[in-house]
């Protein structure tokens, strides 16, 4: 199932966005952290976690999901909001904590919810399968053929939580999708030292259902295995494991210094960088001109500008707000 | 009484839940032994006939998996009811809980729903041992975004039940075992009262007077309540007229009826079968003492669990649960001062 031009045109532009976005949450999450590191200082308090080199991951399979798709992301969220549609201006501004953001301010970067577009977050490992696997019940059970898809890291594959998730998924036949993002380290401790298996899409067998292995980051042919899982799902045959090599070219939070990848390793990472050949591609295959390049290029900056200016002048919400949406 | 039909809790819980799923397509029933089995706890019984394996949904035993698609259903528009066989069982899933469930409307400003119903069993008093004998009412209700429901009869418990089902938030019904007319877990037979055929509804955050009294105020929730009514019996045979408070529901938490109380007698004694330390006796103390301390002419006390896991052994058990004794012994301690 390969992506047609504008499809792969829709991918290389939501990569680009979501790089935009990471790069200006990189710049604005230190301004007032220096010269001492302090989490809650700046416009951007708390954790950040990066996705920038794993675009490739988020574009392959959303560019398949329709708004009443439910997606489950993790702790490093951003690419996988911004492909599913989350408002990006909303966004930007619950990360920076104010009273325009998703919730308010309530949830912040590691807890972006939309309920236009049916996306729902959770900061701890794993557990955003269970909720996944609920919301294609929910979708089975309704009779729509519409999908569930949990995102996780390749770390998350040791919990409890993915393989109970995987085997009810599996027994109950239901249309979601899990999609390991294996970017092969757990913060600082490495795929090799944490997983029995070279390979998650193998544990797939585990649980009766296909485990697909796509290597190099590569959003096309993520496009296509992600393209036949969402197909199969909605004709009720049930869910599948895919596993998508990919690249953390970021420390695991910001203010990471990282002593822990081997030498050259960063270097050899961002030479592969997903967006460079993304582009390549597209122009190498003539599906894009420079000239479309740039104006894709301008018009993915204008709107991440146009978020952060979105974030940047709203308000803060009053303070006892935060007293309010315990219960709807 | 002609129209009299009493009910156990069980029956009542399973009666609430079928007619709840008449009227509403998007509620289902899922967790361990829920189906053909009808809940260890009888309060499933009957369901499957009516409505199936689909909408009565036999789990794996994967507590982090089912109650985590609780979650994901009920945001997904389901009206989704979900069965912890034993509330000891929570730390199995507990992310899915406190982290999930309970957070998700306040991290989404309100706009995801989470209309969802966890059922959970507690209680000991039949060596079950202690994994298999908590209460934990206080864990659930410290923690926030859910609502506590505990009932202590099949009236309540029937329409506690049906509001649950119907809020558009995260409910944790708490039935307590001895309360369910099971008789293999030796049942309290107050518990079994005459329960309308009809639907209704009884509000979260309204606690019940169950006995009117003059000298002292007994709070309790649950299998407490009649003990706290066992008490006032014995109480009374020494001429002291105690009021009985039934909670019903823990969050939202009915502090004006109980202060209401302990004004009009003087007197308070908490109940609990949750632990003693950090837990429901203490915040309904500190409720009377933070409102106004001079409502109490003599210093609180509380019958709870010692802070101890819960004993095998039949006779250590029964040495740390709370019983009307207790109850009666606290008022005499209360009086010495």
């Amino acid at each position: 199932m390969l992506p047609t031009s504008e499809k792969k045109k829709w991918m290389y532009e939501n990569m680009l966005v979501s790089r935009f976005f990471e790069e200006a949450m990189e710049a604005i999450y230190m301004e007032g952290k220096t010269p001492v590191f302090n989490m809650a200082e700046g416009p951007i308090p708390g954790e950040m976690h990066l996705s920038t080199g794993q675009e490739p991951c988020a574009v392959g399979v959303c560019a398949h999901l329709r708004p009443s798709d439910v997606v489950t992301a993790t702790h490093r969220p951003h690419h996988q909001a911004i492909a599913k549609g989350v408002d990006l201006k909303m966004m930007a501004a619950e990360i920076f904590g104010k009273k325009t953001g998703l919730s308010g301010g309530r949830g912040g970067h590691m807890h972006i919810f939309d309920a236009d577009v049916n996306f729902a977050c959770s900061g701890i490992i794993a557990q955003g399968l269970g909720p996944a696997v609920g919301a294609a019940l929910s979708k089975q059970m309704k009779g729509d053929d519409s999908v569930a898809v949990a995102f996780l890291g390749e770390g998350a594959v040791n919990q409890g939580a993915f393989h109970e998730a995987l085997n009810l998924a599996a027994v109950w036949k239901l249309p979601v999708i899990f999609v390991v993002e294996d970017n092969s380290w757990g913060i600082s401790v490495s795929k090799a030292e944490s997983t029995a298996v070279k390979h998650n899409a193998v544990r797939a067998q585990a649980y009766n259902m296909p485990g697909r292995f796509i290597a190099d980051n590569d959003p096309i042919a993520l496009y296509d295995v992600a393209g036949i899982a969402i197909e199969d799902a909605r004709a009720g045959k049930g869910p599948t494991l895919i596993e998508v090599e990919t690249t953390r070219l970021a420390g695991h939070f910001m203010g990471d210094a990282e002593g822990y990848r081997p030498d050259g390793e960063l270097d050899l990472l961002k030479s592969k960088d997903p967006i460079i050949r993304m582009k390549k591609l597209l122009i190498d295959e003539g599906v894009l001109s420079e000239d479309e390049n740039l104006q894709i290029t301008l018009k993915a900056q204008k709107l991440v500008d146009e978020a952060i200016e979105f974030a940047r002048s709203s308000d803060y919400p009053e303070p006892a707000e935060a007293l309010e949406k315990v219960f709807v | 009484m002609e129209n009299e039909r009493k009910l156990t809790i069980a029956r009542s819980m399973a009666e609430a839940t079928a007619q709840e799923m008449r009227r509403d397509d998007d509620v289902f029933v899922m967790g361990e032994d829920i189906g053909k089995l009808g809940g260890v706890y009888g309060n499933t019984r009957g369901l499957i006939e009516e409505f199936g394996s689909s909408r009565i949904r036999d789990t794996p035993i994967s507590e982090t998996a089912f109650i985590g698609a609780a979650v994901g259903a009920a945001q997904d528009g389901m009206r989704p009811i979900v069965e912890l066989m034993f509330v000891d069982f929570f730390g199995v899933c507990f992310d899915a809980i406190y982290n999930l469930m309970a957070k998700n409307i306040y991290f989404s400003g309100g706009k995801f729903q989470v209309p969802m119903v966890l059922m959970t069993s507690g209680g000991g008093g039949y060596s079950d041992g202690g994994q298999h004998s908590q209460v934990l009412y206080g864990t659930f209700a410290h923690l926030p975004g859910m609502k506590v429901v505990c009932p202590s009869n099949a009236y309540d418990a029937k329409g506690l039940m049906t509001t649950a089902i119907r809020d558009n938030n995260p409910v944790v019904y708490m039935y307590h075992k001895s309360l369910q007319g099971m008789g293999w877990l030796g049942t309290e037979q107050g518990a079994t009262v005459h329960t309308p055929e009809e639907e209704y509804t009884i509000p979260f955050g309204v606690a019940k007077i169950v006995k009117e009294g003059s000298d002292v105020t007994i709070v309790g929730v649950g299998l407490g309540v009649h003990n706290g009514l066992k008490a006032a019996k014995l109480l009374e045979e020494k001429g002291v007229n105690a009021e009985v408070v039934d909670l019903r529901t823990l969050v939202p938490l009915d502090r004006d009826t109980v202060f209401n109380s302990v004004k009009k007698t003087g007197h308070l004694i908490v109940v609990d079968e949750d632990y003693q330390s950090y837990g429901l006796t203490g915040e309904i103390i500190a409720t009377i003492a933070e409102r106004d301390i001079t409502a109490l002419k003599a210093s609180p006390q509380r019958v709870a669990y010692p802070d101890i896991p819960i004993p095998f052994s039949r006779p250590m058990e029964r040495f740390a649960l709370p019983n009307p004794e207790k109850i009666v012994n606290a008022y005499a301690k209360m009086k010495e001062q």
